[in-house]
């Protein structure tokens, strides 16, 4: 299944640029049943890396104690307009997303 | 800090009153810190591309769409709706003009485009993204649905007296759960909507993000789920029921800011 | 001969693939020790945090109630010099460790996130600097739920 949408925005704070990234994923904890009573797998996102201008400056190991539908919110020292962001996860099945912007 | 909210927390027992306030005053920073940080902006994002993308037969976006402040105009839209249409001769809220536009513009048939209206948490429907996308334009703005046209006063009426009305295998009305201050189901209010002072609050918050089920939730859907709710048949998406009702929450609440999509519980 | 130099060639064609795959591997590294301790005491071992020293330099900024356990914002920051870590445990849930996030030159030591809370609960969070460890912690109480908006 392909990963849902995945979106951020980069903005131009005092002193800091403000990166708040929005995730689809289902950040599934092995513990949930579905409508057939069958559990649910284990499925969440594990690895969560932030670039700027192609530089690693956020490197994030999370657990499915972390909500479905992520939402995160950094800060990157200084930074300027034009500065590209770039933001991916990997999951515990393997499977990837990114999403890109520029500083606004 | 700590010691005191202990502190407040036992006096609950002899002061529920005191419990109720505090308690109150702490689930509004907890509404306003995920308001800040919410899932529902992703569906702002992604409506908004939606919007722009062209699909059906004749393979245009949506980006020509009346929703009553002219052809492609979203900003300020929303928070006139409920209006009539001259097009369509008929009231419509946000979802029956989105499937207007996407059955006349884009020319998909009605089957096609509300094959699914409401959505999963793993798949939203599209109605779900859009509506996101559209009410989140008119942050801020007034809310005033259209209330001169005759079949506007109809649709007002046409509502209250839904609302009022006792049906169905349980005899239940919107009353029967929305009738009376002060009223509520375990830790959710039930606000007594057919009074401004709550039904302004409630339609400045919707549509919403709904935390418990990680679902987008639209006001047609609400609208259906009270209907399962009270054992009722299921109302037809935008339906002149569903749309009455609508409106004459809307018009109810009139005048209230609109706050941009909500969060829920 | 032809047929022996392609089948070295594709020997060494999934030698190399074998080789590349653990470098992904080692790229996207996951504490499953800490990840998977079943109570903080063994989470906060498990990142080298059993020792944390409590430091009011350490923010955090969560609801004191919580309408709904599925989402928690939580927003930490530390203004302790030379942070390069922030890691977030839950104490009564099953799995306590939420995550570690590493800050590297370039980005501050800050981060706003939603959490799952099982029930009403410490959150304690641990910050690295100077090879030291510093800790502050919160109690967020999670309310039982009702019919929804």
């Amino acid at each position: 299944m392909a990963a849902g949408p995945m979106r951020m925005r980069a903005t131009l704070a005092a002193g800091y640029t403000d990166v708040r990234v929005l995730m689809t994923h289902p950040m599934e904890t092995g513990q949930r049943k579905d409508s057939d009573g069958k559990l649910v797998p284990l499925h969440f996102i594990q690895n969560l890396t932030v670039r700027v201008n192609g530089r690693t400056v956020v490197e994030g190991q999370i657990s499915q104690a972390i909500s479905r539908n992520p939402v995160f919110s950094f800060r990157l020292r200084g930074g300027a307009k034009g500065d590209r962001i770039e933001v991916s996860w990997l999951d515990n099945n393997g499977e990837t997303n990114q999403t890109e912007a520029a500083v606004a | 800090m700590r010691a005191g909210l202990a502190a407040l927390l036992a006096l609950c027992f002899f002061i529920p009153r005191v419990c109720a306030q505090e308690g109150s005053q702490e689930i509004q920073r907890y509404r306003q810190m995920v308001a800040e940080g919410s899932p529902a902006e992703l569906f702002e994002l992604e409506g908004e591309a939606l919007w722009k993308k062209r699909q059906g037969p004749k393979q245009v976006s949506l980006d020509k769409c009346d929703l009553g402040l002219g052809p492609g105009v979203v900003k300020g839209a929303y928070a006139r709706l409920p209006r009539y249409f001259k097009d369509a001769d008929r009231v419509m809220d946000l979802e029956t003009r989105l499937l207007h536009c996407m059955t006349t513009l884009q020319g998909r048939t009605r089957e096609v485009a509300a094959a699914r209206v409401f959505g999963s948490a793993d798949n939203p429907s599209e109605f779900e993204y859009l509506s996101a996308y559209v009410a989140a334009q008119s942050l801020g703005a007034h809310i005033s649905p259209g209330m001169a046209h005759p079949k506007e006063k109809e649709a007002y009426e046409f509502g209250h007296t839904l609302y009022f009305r006792r049906a169905g295998p349980w005899d239940f009305a919107c009353t029967s759960c929305h009738g009376e201050e002060g009223k509520r189901i375990r830790m959710q209010d039930l606000p007594a909507l057919a009074q401004p002072k709550y039904a302004g609050p409630a339609i400045a918050t919707w549509p919403a993000y709904r935390v418990s089920t990680s679902q987008f939730i639209t006001l047609q859907w609400r609208i259906n789920d009270c209907y399962r709710q009270m054992r009722m048949p299921e109302p037809d998406f935008g339906s002149a029921a569903t749309v009455a009702l609508i409106h004459f929450l809307t018009v109810t609440g009139k005048g209230e800011v609109y706050r941009g999509p909500g969060n829920k519980r | 001969m032809p047929a022996m130099n392609s089948l070295r060639r594709s020997l060494l064609g999934a030698l190399l693939a074998a080789l590349c795959k653990p470098l992904a591997a080692l790229a996207a590294a996951w504490n499953k020790e800490a990840f998977g301790a079943k109570s903080a005491a063994e989470a906060l071992k498990g990142i080298g945090a059993a020792g944390a020293v409590p430091s009011a330099e350490l923010l955090i900024d969560a609801p004191q109630i919580a309408e709904n356990g599925a989402v928690v914002p939580v927003e930490i920051t530390s203004n302790i010099a030379g942070t390069t870590s922030i890691a977030v445990v839950i104490e009564k849930n099953p799995f306590p460790l939420a995550g570690v996030f590493e800050f590297k030159d370039g980005a501050l030591p800050f981060v706003r996130l939603n959490l799952k809370i099982g029930e009403s609960s410490d959150v304690r969070v641990i910050a690295e600097a100077g090879g030291r460890r510093y800790s502050a912690s919160q109690e967020i109480k999670v309310t039982i739920g009702g019919c929804g908006g």
